[in-house]
């Protein structure tokens, strides 16, 4: 069996941000495994621009900010394979893949990294009354079709769901000639950035629909048309019902990261992230296992996404050096009032150099706010917020010794002015 | 009179107010860019234009391309016809100008990757 130190599951842009890492801090046995014919992940198909601002000082396309990626990557010579699938790794810390090269193959790890992405919940996960017919399918791969084989899905196009991928994809297709008819979102407000209602919707004069949802989809084989329903508190509004005929429904109601391997080897999962629960050097439950990028808990910015995974991959590289203590004393980081979740979820001070990021996300829109932080329930500090939507992450820096200040926990809660 | 407008010049999306009686005057921005934004914005609103050309011998069919610059807001839709007409042959690399002077804009469409 071959063995590496450190092993990374996917080639997206954590993956590729945690090999590098991993490669700088010295720990040099590094393979980089994706299921996919080239690295680069979901960036690839994102084409328009706004990432890298945070990491190059300058906004770049998907495209290019995967590039410059794998570019660093190929000339640290870090080895990493493709159309390689990861089926299985184990609390050994031995990873089995598939290709059609190899076959089925076992490699042994010191450590892992999770970088598999996310996925998008689908028309499964809906509850539209009627069939599916061909015709309904997510903005994502609609996007995959059009961005990467030139394939426009529809002419006549709804969306549900204001995500992002949604609200990209309403500009894209209008540019590809389609008309975008409008825009549903079951909230009061957008779950996709403000930029993107602006430049993707408004822009287009595409309408969005907030506290409306689809109803039913009209067609057997193939979609015909929709209704859509004003909705409040969730449940239709008798009398709103308006009718458009379609050829395309795109879905954009949510992204899930992706867990498969990671549940099946007993790693557990945070309810709200849906991603592992992780520790301040961003380990799971399962030494020596490590997760971040949209798998551990999904990003609207791929800036974050890199220096989340550039700590991860220092961090299991002073696993693999034996610079990392397993066994101290932790404290929980807790989400309270008006906070959905915060990542990581504990904390040693031991671990923790200068300062700790913490991620989190608001479970409403607010105005005009203050982050109030809690050490073991004594007021620590207060951060003023102008402006807290759901669809934005939120970071809030705490230093060393503030986390070593608590006993049992650090929460967090938002409170009005 | 005061204008209020979310920029649109990297994902923060602040919420901006720009005074048009006082000189296009901007408030709430978190960067410079946001000010020029605000002002532009109301002005001579632009564009970057992110789309994709067909291409021959590649992975995929499609190839990335953005305009190297922006382009006014009603000129997109020019611009587009001109992407159509355009194919590729690999190999390709990143930043390989695709069509100078787009419509006489005065930017260049280039490549955003390596085929
Ligand atoms: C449509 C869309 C638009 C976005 N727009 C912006 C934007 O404008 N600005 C911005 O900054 N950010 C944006 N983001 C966010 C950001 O780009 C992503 O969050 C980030 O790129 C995710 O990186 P990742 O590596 O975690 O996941 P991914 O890029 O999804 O990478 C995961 C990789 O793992 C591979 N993989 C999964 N499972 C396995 C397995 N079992 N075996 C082998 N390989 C596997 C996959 O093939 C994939 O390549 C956008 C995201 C999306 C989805
Ligand atoms: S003002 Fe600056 S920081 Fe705020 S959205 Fe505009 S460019 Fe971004």
């Amino acid at each position: 069996m071959k063995n590496y130190d450190v092993v990374i599951i996917g080639g997206g842009s954590a993956g590729l941000a945690a090999a590098l890492e991993v490669n700088k801090n010295g720990v040099k046995n590094i393979l980089v495994i994706e299921r996919d014919q080239e690295l680069g992940g979901i960036l690839l198909q994102c084409i328009h621009n706004g990432f890298g601002l945070k990491v190059f000082k300058e906004e770049l396309t998907g495209p290019e900010y995967a590039e410059r990626f794998v570019n660093m990557l190929k000339e640290e010579g870090i080895e990493f394979k493709l159309n390689s699938m990861v089926t299985k790794i184990n609390k050994d810390k031995t990873v089995e893949y598939a290709n059609s090269d190899e076959g089925f193959i076992q490699i042994q790890a010191k450590a892992i990294i999770i970088t598999t992405g996310c996925y998008e919940r689908n028309a499964g996960a809906i509850s539209i009354p009627g069939n599916r017919p061909s015709g309904v399918l997510t903005a994502g791969t609609a996007q995959k079709y059009l961005n990467i084989d030139g394939y426009l899905v529809g002419k006549k196009v709804f969306i549900l769901g204001s995500g992002d991928i949604g609200l990209i994809m309403a500009r894209r297709m209008t540019l590809e000639g389609a008309e975008v008819i409008g825009v549903a979102e079951i909230l009061p407000f957008s779950g996709g950035l403000q930029r993107n209602i602006v430049q993707c919707l408004e822009d287009y004069n595409i309408p969005l629909y907030l506290s409306h949802t689809v109803t039913e989809i009209i067609g057997k084989d193939k979609i015909e048309g929709i209704k859509v329903q004003k909705v409040d508190n969730f449940v239709p509004v008798p009398n709103t019902e308006m009718e458009f005929e379609v050829d395309a429904l795109l879905l954009s109601v949510g992204l899930i990261p992706e867990n498969g391997i990671s549940e099946a080897a007993g790693i557990e999962l945070h309810p709200r992230t849906k991603g592992p629960i992780v520790n301040e050097s961003y380990q799971t439950n399962i030494e020596g296992v490590f997760a971040c990028g949209n798998a551990l808990h999904v990003h609207d910015l791929v800036d974050f996404v890199t220096t989340e995974s550039r700590k991860a991959g220092e961090k299991a590289a002073k696993y693999v050096k034996g610079e990392y203590k397993d066994n101290v004393e932790r404290i929980n980081l807790v989400a309270k009032n008006g906070i959905s979740y915060i990542v990581p979820q504990m904390v040693s001070s031991e671990n923790v150099d200068k300062t700790i990021e913490l991620f989190m996300r608001v479970t409403d829109v607010y105005k005009n706010v203050e982050f109030v932080i809690k050490q073991d329930g004594k007021e620590l500090k207060r951060i003023k917020k102008k402006h807290l939507a759901p669809a934005e992450m939120e970071k809030v820096i705490l230093t060393k010794s503030q986390i070593e200040g608590a006993n049992k926990e650090i929460t967090i809660e938002v409170e009005a002015l | 009179m005061k204008q209020e407008l979310i920029c649109i010049a990297c994902p923060m999306g602040c919420h901006l107010e720009v005074d048009i009686d006082d000189n296009y005057f901007v408030t709430g921005n978190q960067c410079k860019r946001g000010e020029i934004y605000g002002k532009k914005e109301l002005t001579n609103p632009t564009r970057l234009i992110t789309s994709t050309v067909k291409i021959k011998n590649g992975i995929n069919n499609r190839i990335p391309v953005k305009s190297s610059g922006e382009v006014p807001k009603d000129k997109i839709f020019l611009v587009m016809k001109e992407l159509e007409r355009i194919e590729l042959y690999s190999p390709v690399k990143m930043n390989e100008v695709v069509i100078e002077n787009v419509c006489g804009l005065g930017v260049n469409i280039i490549t955003t990757r390596s085929m």
